[in-house]
Order: C-alpha cells, then sequence, then structure tokens
C-alpha cells in the first residue's frame, strides 16, 4: 500500500526554509509520499538534496522529487504579471510538489503534458 | 591620507586581476552523464594530461577535482584561461546495494555510497564559488529530470552563465531534440567527450559563456 500525505502550502507558509525542508522530510522517511501545494524556492529545493544526503542511512535511501509546474515563461503581459502579483503576495503556490522516498517510489516520469509515478514492488512474506 | 588610497587603489587592481585570471568553469549533471570524461578530453587537449578517473558504475567521481589554468585557444587566436572543477553527480537518492548489482563488495560498496552522499554535498555547496557551468547530460537519456531542473535553476538564480552539453551523441539512442525541447532557453552542444566529436563547437561555445 502507497499513502499519500497533502501537504497545504499554508501549512509551510511562516516557516523558515530549515523547517520547511524538514517537515517535508520527515513525513518522506515515514514512508508516506508528500503532495505539497505549490512549490519550494529554488535554494530551498537544492537544500532538499542535500540534507536528503546528510540523512542517507541503512534504512533510508534517499528522495523521489518531480514538481508540477505550469510554465511560466510562456505567461505573456497581464497573465504574467498577475502570476508575479500572486506568487509575491501569497508565495509560490502555483503547480505542486512530490516528494516520495527511494524505497517506495522507484521513479517520477515527468514531460510537459504527464506526470507517471512508478513505485517497487514489496515482497510479500510467505505465511 | 595618501597611504590609505594607495593601499585601496592596490588591492583594488589586485582584486581585480585576480578575479579576472581565476575563472571558475564548472561542470555539473546527473551521475554518468560523462563529467569527467569531458575534463579528461579538454585537459588532454590543452595540458597533455588526463584530469580525473571514469567508469560506467555512477559516482565514480565523489569529490571536487580541480585543474588550475586551462589555457584554451580558439580559431581566431583568441585565449581563455580558466581553472576546470570537475564535480560529482547530483542525485537524489544513493543505494549501495545498486553498487552491489554491478559486482562490487559490501564494504566498498557502504564506503562508495558514503563519499557519494557527501560528494553532492559538496557540488552543491560549490554552486556559489562557480563563474561559469557547463551542465553535462546523458542524450540517451529523459532530461525532464527534477535534479536536472533544480540544478539550472540554481544556477539561474545565481546569475551563472549556462552551457547544456548533450552528451554520447556517438550513441543511436542519443536524443539531442528531447533536450533542446525541455531547456529551450539555453545553447545546447552535442559532443561525444569519449570520441571527441564535434569537440571545437563546444570550444567555440566556451568563448561566448565565459565572457
Amino acid at each position: 500500500m502507497v499513502t499519500f500525505q497533502f501537504v497545504p502550502y499554508a501549512d509551510i507558509e511562516d516557516m523558515g526554509s530549515a523547517m520547511r525542508v524538514n517537515k517535508l522530510l520527515n513525513i518522506v522517511k515515514n514512508n508516506k509520499i508528500v503532495l505539497l501545494e505549490g512549490r519550494l524556492k529554488r535554494q530551498e529545493e537544492a537544500d532538499l538534496i542535500e540534507i536528503t544526503m546528510e540523512q542517507i542511512d541503512r534504512r533510508f535511501k534517499g528522495i523521489e522529487l518531480s514538481v508540477v509546474n505550469p510554465d511560466k515563461d510562456k505567461y505573456e503581459g497581464i497573465k504574467k504579471m498577475k502570476a508575479g502579483f500572486v506568487n509575491m503576495l501569497l508565495g509560490d503556490r502555483q503547480g505542486m510538489t512530490i516528494i516520495g522516498p527511494a524505497n517506495v517510489v522507484k521513479k517520477i516520469e515527468q514531460n510537459p503534458n504527464k506526470i507517471e509515478l512508478f513505485t517497487k514492488e514489496t515482497r510479500k512474506r510467505k505465511a | 591620507m595618501v597611504g590609505f588610497w594607495q593601499k585601496f587603489m592596490n588591492r583594488f587592481f589586485k582584486n581585480f586581476f585576480k578575479k579576472k585570471s581565476h575563472v571558475k568553469l564548472g561542470l555539473y549533471g546527473p551521475p554518468n552523464g560523462g563529467k569527467s570524461t569531458l575534463a579528461n578530453k579538454i585537459c588532454l587537449d590543452w595540458l597533455g594530461e588526463e584530469m580525473s578517473s571514469t567508469s560506467h558504475i555512477a559516482h565514480e567521481t565523489r569529490e571536487i577535482n580541480i585543474k588550475e589554468e586551462v589555457n584554451i585557444k580558439n580559431k581566431k587566436g583568441k585565449e581563455l584561461t580558466f581553472s576546470l572543477v570537475d564535480t560529482p553527480g547530483i542525485a537524489t537518492k544513493i543505494d549501495y546495494e545498486e553498487f552491489l548489482k554491478k559486482g562490487i563488495k559490501s564494504g566498498k560498496a557502504k564506503k562508495r555510497a558514503k563519499e557519494a552522499t557527501k560528494g553532492v554535498i559538496d557540488a552543491i555547496k560549490w554552486l556559489d564559488n562557480m563563474d561559469s557551468v557547463v551542465i553535462v547530460l546523458d542524450s540517451t537519456k529523459d532530461p525532464y529530470s527534477q535534479v536536472n531542473i533544480t540544478i539550472i535553476g540554481n544556477l539561474q538564480a545565481r546569475d551563472i552563465p549556462v552551457l547544456l552539453v548533450a552528451n554520447k551523441v556517438d550513441l543511436k539512442r542519443s536524443n539531442m531534440d528531447r533536450i533542446k525541447s525541455a531547456f529551450p532557453q539555453y545553447e545546447v552542444v552535442g559532443i561525444s567527450a569519449k570520441y571527441g566529436k564535434n569537440i571545437k563547437n563546444f570550444y567555440e561555445n566556451l568563448f561566448k559563456l565565459v565572457k
């Protein structure tokens, strides 16, 4: 069984970068797949990789990460200004970030039109 | 007062020239993209010696390697000097069991995994030290990985000039167009670092990158 945990952006909005990253990583380390509303800042994404590496051990092998983001570069004129203003005011709530533990999620394939999440097969114990 | 200004001017000019002659060119990318093979090709072409060891097993480069004073020339005779920084591949997961599958013994696999995690941390920390970056991608693989997007996004946020290299174009499965459409805002140069294919074009692009 695979468990997803939705994290609304409001839950991490007032946190500092380190707290955000640790909150998300703690959920992942409990073998749950995080569905975060919006996305982390670019530096925070790099921090997430860095902190993941620091915490890798025999049980925790790392993460699979994917950000589904509307292509803001394609916005023009007023639409672009609007998106920028909303971001400034409310944070980067557009799109969604998926973070899964590497021992559960085999890979997340991403292309502009779809996202595919492949899980690892779990071995059933003999009775 | 005159002494103060003299010291200030000396320091200013010293730092100015120090900065100019110490351009750091970083090779970044996911593991097994061919960063060290490209580093070796550059060093072999311009210094006559190789720089790093390479392997088909991921995470062969687990620490930052630097080659100082690499001097290259273009067709017009213009020269460019930089320090070449070969970095460990950036990944979001490292499992020592993957190394076991490649025939590495348990103890060595665990050690390799531990060193690899440290290598990733170092590579990310070194982003701030770079003046220009070449991202080396395996053109036979899907470029839409979050690691690639995160590295490029972080370089963009730091205003560091980026050149994308689509490596392994000698292989049948190579698809450079996929990289071009994934990152349309960047110049993409297709090369085979192993066989030196299109390497002259790569060097010409280095001149545009490091201004």
